[in-house]
């Protein structure tokens, strides 16, 4: 394979990985809940997506938006029921009650659908190759990195530019802070929340075709997910987009040329530079 | 001195002492091997996840390090015998024991060195990446692990030179592993009721207060996080003395996620959960998760939930409350 | 600034043109401190003028950005906490750090045994420990904590967990003790345990305390330092401070009233 190849390749797994872990990242820093079901959600909303168009006939982006709809009505019901339980918890509470809640989604996903691995049928005109005069390439891997660096800015601005992104920066850095000037926090958690619950299902519908899909899913990407939050930094959009990215290439390239070991480089690399910025890539200094 | 506080001084003085149902667990655990011939296997296998999750209980339950790679040490006691026995012929058990705790207690005296500087989300990441990178370089240095497939069939010698291991009913597997865990506790029992397991409490309870007793916290979790990966190691060598072989199982997410959750469902910070839980926890998926895979997950999930929300003291915090409550009707 | 105290006895701590900035905000200024053998010395200021920061400053859980801490003499500005502690610098804190899952018994217990060099020990049950026990329990009996001895901190009442942090404080046998807002929180039916406690502290300690309670530093202090805004506004006798106008108009006015 030659470089560029690669290079998309790694790309495109690495927006997956971004749309998967990027409403994780906001949840842990603005909430400081460690939510390892965020797999699970996305897990859900892979279901969700694939079966409706295999069994519904629905368009692809159509389904994209149920399953987004969905998943995020289900993460309020469980935000507003259990998580806010559990915000004044300990972490090790907080690693319990989730890991539970993945037990739990597995089994129900295998009770509903079965254990098997489930096959995502792409509509026509994302099949193919597309080519971009020095290449030809793969026109699906093409659309997911069009439509990660799309979310990427169109979160950035919102984050940026909207009254409500400004809010949960404020709360990310000081919550109590945010508190005192009025910001509704309780209802802000809520809303993020289901936005980053919504996206992981895009993200679980979307990557399905490059992480396959079936009821182990949360578990065998929680590590994944994990660092890319951790490296990104908490609440960062930006800082996720470029770990995802970095993680996503290295990943590609270390399993074409090291398909034995190649991943033991990746958990070095991310202990390395979490001993050196236990804060993120972004993330300020004792934040 | 005035009464309270002599009672208070009285009670503190007292509080290591062993008390008459202490004898249980090792009754018990004898009766069994005689009661239980056919089952001798399994038990072995409870015995070592119970040395094992005591292990963690000295971290999670005292210390109050929470990490989601305490499977790193049992792998690399297990390794240590098994890569000893395969390659150059060391197959003393007991001296294995020894080796096991020597090599996981400096992984553990090194990881946690670097690491216990973080704490929160990095550190639950950083024990994480130490384990999945252990995982990774055994399964990529497949001359010395055996890589994917482990070392099957290890023959260990004799314990004491006297107890050949019995590879069809694992009776002397049983009795070993009833014994290292006797010493094992003894040793962990000491150290929660000295002052240096109440310092741990102490740094579990009230960290910036303890830094403003003058203690030297760092120093003190580091060396419970190398004392407790060594116990861990121990009981990951014991696994492969019984069973005979060691693969990548050892050291995964599910073994260190495992036995958290048994710790936490028989209850942390209290000795004896890790007895309960182990036993809970594995008679119950003995007989369950054969049957009814999906049916004992779905439960699973549920009681970790719910211990989660309500009972976060585990099976013996629950009988606690229900004791105190009885007592003070 | 006004000139060191007439009859100055032996200078224990003293800092030397003390700053500390997070960023852009300064929260210490210049701050030139001297805090005698001995000394009964109260530290006030309206809220945010930095004084925690100064006492986390003194203790070491703040590094300065510039300037000396020196106890006894012997610059101690880099020393870690840990460090501090073992030289005699004790601590008490605005909100209760207390090992609120053990009796109060061990609450001092555990900080008669750093002190001992005795908190690491691994063979012998802490409760054998009888020089330990013994001590904390005299200083137990000293606050009146007696009848809670054997209680979980968790269940005291807060005004008497005040009086678990001192007794902790004073089981590190401290030459320097530094009291952040002793009677925050404590319903005033209570505070006169609280007085008596701190009117009874050992005479040879000296003891630096924040508070708001002007009733309280008055009948204490006998030297005052005014804070205000991250540097030192006024320092004198009680009675200077309580005549000077420009304290009135920054602090004690409305600390007064209030």
């Amino acid at each position: 394979m030659d470089l560029v190849s690669i290079l998309l390749g790694g790309l495109a797994a690495g927006m997956v990985l971004f749309i998967v872990s990027v409403g994780l990242s906001v949840t842990m820093g603005l909430m400081g809940f460690v939510n390892l079901a965020h797999g699970a959600f996305a897990m859900l909303g892979g279901y969700v997506i694939v079966y409706s168009m295999r069994h519904w006939g629905l368009a692809f982006g159509a389904a994209l938006l149920l399953g987004f709809a969905a998943v995020a009505a289900l993460a309020v019901v469980l935000e507003r029921t259990l998580y806010a339980r559990l915000y004044r918890a300990t972490e090790l509470d907080q690693v319990l009650f989730t890991i539970g809640l993945v037990f739990v989604l597995i089994a129900l996903v295998t009770l509903a659908v079965g254990p098997e691995s489930q096959r995502v049928v792409l509509p026509a005109w994302l099949d193919g190759q597309t080519d971009l005069g020095f290449i030809k390439y793969r026109t699906y891997s093409l659309a997911l990195i069009a439509a990660g660096t799309l979310l990427m800015l169109a979160l950035w601005l919102g984050f940026e530019r909207t009254r409500i992104g400004a809010k949960i920066r404020a709360a990310v850095d000081n919550r109590r802070m945010a508190e005192s000037v009025g910001v509704d926090v309780g209802l802000l958690f809520t809303l993020t929340f289901a936005l980053g619950s919504g996206l992981a299902a895009v993200g679980g519908g979307l990557g399905a075709e490059i992480l396959g899909l079936d009821p182990q899913y949360p578990l065998r990407y929680l590590t994944y997910f994990l660092i890319a939050v951790a490296v990104g930094g908490l609440g960062r959009v930006t800082g996720v987009f470029f770990a995802a990215l970095l993680i996503g290439v290295l990943d590609f390239t270390l399993k074409i040329y090291f398909p034995k070991g190649g991943t033991m480089f990746i958990y070095a690399l991310t202990l390395v530079f979490l001993l050196a910025r236990p804060q993120g890539i972004f993330g300020k200094a004792g934040a | 001195m005035s009464r309270p506080v002599q009672t208070a001084v009285q009670e503190l003085a007292a509080r290591h002492r062993l008390r008459w149902w202490e004898a249980l667990p090792w009754v018990a655990g004898l009766a069994a091997y005689f009661l239980f011939p056919g089952y001798l296997a399994f038990g072995t296998q409870v015995l070592v996840t119970i040395l094992f999750a005591l292990s963690l209980d000295l971290v999670l339950g005292y210390a109050g390090i929470v990490t989601l790679g305490h499977a790193a040490f049992f792998g690399a006691g297990a390794y240590t015998v098994g890569m000893l026995a395969a390659h150059w012929g060391w197959s003393e058990p007991l001296t294995g024991l020894l080796a096991a705790a020597l090599v996981a207690g400096a992984v553990g005296l090194a990881s946690g060195w670097v690491l216990l500087r973080t704490h929160g989300l990095t550190l639950l990441m950083l024990t994480l990446c130490t384990m999945a990178l252990l995982e990774q370089a055994a399964n990529m240095f497949s001359g010395l692990t055996g890589g994917f497939d482990g070392m099957p069939g290890l023959a260990f010698k004799p314990i004491l030179g006297l107890f050949e291991f019995d590879v069809l009913y694992f009776r002397s597997q049983y009795l070993y592993a009833l014994a290292v865990l006797f010493a094992c506790f003894i040793l962990v029992r000491l150290l929660v009721y000295s002052p240096f397991g109440r310092s741990l409490t102490g740094i579990r309870e009230n960290l910036l207060r303890m830094h403003a007793v003058g203690a030297p916290v760092r120093a003190r979790q580091v060396l419970a996080y190398a004392i407790s990966a060594a116990l861990a190691g121990v009981a990951g060598a014991v696994f492969v003395h019984a069973t005979g072989y060691v693969n990548l199982a050892v050291l995964g997410l599910e073994r260190a996620a495992g036995v958290l959750i048994i710790l936490i469902l028989g209850g942390h910070g209290r000795l004896y959960g890790a007895f309960v839980g182990a036993i809970v926890y594995m008679v119950l998926e003995h007989t369950l998760s054969k049957a009814y895979p999906t049916a004992w997950q779905l439960g699973l999930g549920l009681a970790l939930m719910l211990v989660a929300l309500y009972a976060r003291n585990g099976l013996l915090g629950l009988a606690e409350d229900l004791r105190r409550r009885w007592s003070a009707r | 600034m006004s000139a060191p105290a007439a009859g100055a006895g032996r200078v224990l701590l003293e800092t030397q043109r003390l700053c500390k900035s997070f960023g852009a905000l300064e929260v210490a200024r210049d701050i030139d401190f001297r805090l005698e053998a001995g000394a009964r010395h109260a530290l006030i200021g309206p809220n945010g003028a930095g004084k925690t920061t100064f006492v986390n400053l003194l203790t070491g859980v703040l590094a300065p950005s510039s300037g000396r801490v020196l106890l006894d003499g012997e610059e101690v500005t880099r020393l870690a906490q840990a460090k501090r502690v073992k030289r005699g610098i004790a601590r008490t804190f605005q909100i209760n750090q207390l090992f609120r899952g053990l009796t109060v018994l061990e609450n001092v217990c555990i900080a008669v045994a750093e002190r001992m060099q005795a908190g690491g020990a691994m063979l012998r049950p802490a409760g054998l420990r009888t020089d330990v026990t013994g001590e904390a329990s005299r200083l137990i009996e000293t606050l009146r904590l007696t009848a809670d001895a054997g209680r979980r901190v968790a269940e005291l009442p807060y005004g008497r967990q005040r009086l678990v942090e001192i007794a902790i404080a004073l089981g590190l046998k401290p030459r320097v003790l530094l009291l952040d807002e002793p009677a925050a929180g404590i319903p005033s039916a209570e505070s006169h345990i609280l007085l008596e406690a701190i009117a009874a502290l050992p005479r040879e300690i000296a003891v630096l305390i924040i508070e708001h309670d002007m009733d309280l530093v008055f009948r204490f202090a006998q030297r005052i330092t005014v804070m205000v805004s991250g540097a030192v506004f006024a320092q004198g006798a009680p009675a200077e401070i309580a005549a000077n106008r420009e304290v009135r108009a920054v602090y004690l006015g409305s600390a007064l009233d209030a």
